[in-house]
């Protein structure tokens, strides 16, 4: 499988990343030769096989339902570019 | 006496204890030598008043019989970890001026046990990268060079290659680093020291900036097998903050060292013999081999047949995280914001994003989100995680004959920057013997071994069952005994 430049704008809008048609274009053959790459998976004969899921045993705990963080506000919007009113402030979403 | 900054952290732990020095006068040195080699570019934020504060703390603390087992020794902190304020960026520019609130378990847990922070090491961006030059704060310098003569910068490795430059040149005595595919390991054996890799779930990796999240590991980095000892014994332990962390008792691995391997086996797994190794790396290899038989164990051949898909496994299975994890990072609750004139809130995500990653960054991203998008998903994405499972398989099979597989750390010596930039494949394949068991999650230690005939280090690497971190050490000491690697770089700097 290899990609085109709409498929490489498209996967670039998915990913939320701003791109011009000329850096698609760009990274198209970039990513077509690591795509070729990894496709050597494919002889790979994984019939009967499961995905790995865990990659150490490992057993989830039970706490006490209680409430064990929170109460910072302030903390959480120390670093956030925009805040007011104790809210993460963003561009207007409704007309 | 020795200089001070040529002491490991046993070595500054046990003279600190022993009042040779105070560890005022330790970190002092330290930050010194820290601000006298800006040229290696190793540090994106220096604290020489944490590292002071964490002194006198230390020193108050002796005096009053209260000192904690790493009361005195001054540490860098890779730029992944959150340190609480102070800035941690990944050595990305979306999180340029970030500064957490809180500090992550690991650094936290160095801190509490009476380590200082010396500062922030630079490392590739968000931990993408083998070669440390995808960093934005710019490219990490090795303190070796070729013996050629020539001035040729060369590469420290990567991703943790501030860490594994700092601690060659001696500004440092030991750090953290982080390993997803390799990324303390192959900085370790460019530079001449030694890096350990835990089990996965070792090291709690809460306040760790994820890159993916199935694979990343903290791990200490330092001069001597038995510092690593100390400071992983310091660093790992359950952690109800990640729930991956394992709940299982950390031993004294210090304690328990021993270079004797009687009775144990040793694997070498004939999968690691790539085309085109240097034959000097091929050499140390039976070098190695050598030393472990002289160490009491015995060496058998062993296989590991998926080995040559471990690495096209990983760069779909670390991408496909990392496109996830770094979702998080859209301009909202921290970092970079990027808000061109009358853009709306998608408009601003993209434009944060463009602006803020890395080129390598915006690759792995790319890849991972094809890789996860309909209609692909089964074709890449769950063929990699059935892959997998037959690479753990390999080394289950592996187990039943042997207790620790010997193998060179990377395929080559450091590079000169710059030799690999315009080759992203060739970059990955530095992590060929690294990456099969990160994807099983298993320990692996990397000692430096010799030089080769250009005057760069070379390095093995040994790797154990899960949670055998006292094998691996015990190994790796055997290994470090025997090689007696004592060269180092000359300082230019």
């Amino acid at each position: 499988m290899s990609v085109d430049t709409e498929t490489v704008l498209r996967i670039a809008n998915l990913a939320r990343i701003a791109m011009s048609e000329e850096e698609a274009e760009r990274l198209k053959p970039e990513l077509n030769n690591i795509l070729g790459w990894v496709e050597q998976l494919g002889e790979v004969d994984t019939s009967g096989v499961e995905p790995l899921a865990m990659v150490i045993a490992n057993h989830t705990h039970m706490r006490e339902d209680m409430v064990t963080d929170g109460d910072k506000r302030d903390e959480i919007l120390a670093n956030a570019p925009l805040a007011e009113h104790g809210f993460f402030a963003v561009p207007k979403v409704i007309e | 006496m020795a200089n001070i900054t040529d002491l490991g952290v046993a070595e500054i732990r046990d003279g600190f204890r022993a009042k040779d020095f105070s560890a005022r006068e330790v970190a002092g040195a330290f930050n010194d030598a820290v601000a006298g080699a800006e040229a290696l570019n190793c540090f994106i934020v220096t604290t020489p008043e944490k590292a002071l504060e964490a002194a006198d703390a230390a020193d108050s603390a002796l005096a009053a019989g209260t000192a904690g087992p790493l009361a005195g020794v001054p540490l860098g902190i890779k730029d992944l970890f959150c340190t609480k304020g102070v800035q941690s960026t990944a050595a990305s520019h979306i999180l340029e001026g970030f500064t957490p609130t809180y500090e992550s378990t690991v650094s936290g847990k160095l801190l509490e046990a009476g380590a200082g922070m010396l500062g922030k090491l630079n490392m590739d961006q968000f931990a993408m990268g083998s070669s440390n030059e995808t960093s934005y704060f710019g490219n990490v310098v090795s303190p070796w060079r070729r013996n050629d003569g020539g001035n040729t910068p060369m590469s420290p490795g990567g991703s943790s290659g501030g860490t594994s430059s700092a601690i060659a040149a001696h500004i440092v005595p030991a750090a953290t680093g982080t390993d997803t595919g390799g990324s303390i390991r192959q900085p370790a054996a460019f530079t001449g020291i030694c890096g350990m890799k835990p089990t996965y779930g070792r090291c709690s990796r809460w306040g760790i900036v994820a890159f993916a999240s199935s694979l990343d590991q903290a791990g200490p980095m330092a001069r001597s097998v038995k510092d690593c000892a100390i400071l992983l014994e310091a660093m790992a332990g359950y952690d109800p903050k990640d729930s991956t962390s394992l709940d299982e008792p950390v031993p004294s691995w210090e304690t328990a060292l021993s270079g004797d391997l009687t009775g144990k086996k040793i694997g070498i797994p004939k999968e690691y013999r790539v085309d085109n190794m240097p034959e000097e790396i091929d050499a140390l290899w039976k070098q190695g081999t050598e030393w472990l038989k002289d160490a009491g164990a015995e060496i058998v051949e062993v296989s590991l047949p998926h080995t040559k898909y471990a690495l096209p496994a990983y760069y779909i299975i670390a991408p496909a995280e990392a496109s996830a994890n770094l979702a998080r990072y859209d301009g909202v609750r921290y970092g970079l914001r990027e808000l061109p004139d009358g853009a709306n809130l998608q408009d601003m995500y993209a434009a944060t994003r463009a602006a803020g990653f890395g080129e390598e960054v915006k690759r792995r991203i790319m890849i991972g989100t094809y890789v996860l998008s309909a209609g692909f998903y089964d074709a890449y994405y769950t063929q990699a995680q059935k892959v997998r499972t037959l690479i753990v398989r390999d080394f289950d099979n592996a187990w039943a004959q042997c207790d620790y597989l010997l193998t060179p750390t990377a395929p080559s010596a450091a590079f000169g920057l710059g030799d690999l930039s315009d080759d992203p494949i060739a970059m990955y394949l530095n992590d060929v013997f690294t990456v099969p068991s990160s994807l099983a999650g298993l320990p692996a230690i990397a000692v430096p071994g010799g030089l080769d005939k250009q005057g760069l280090p070379l390095g093995l690497q040994v790797i154990g069952k899960a949670l055998d971190e006292q094998g691996v050490f015990n190994a790796g000491l055997a290994l470090e005994e025997r090689a007696g690697f004592s060269a180092r770089a000359e300082k230019w700097w």
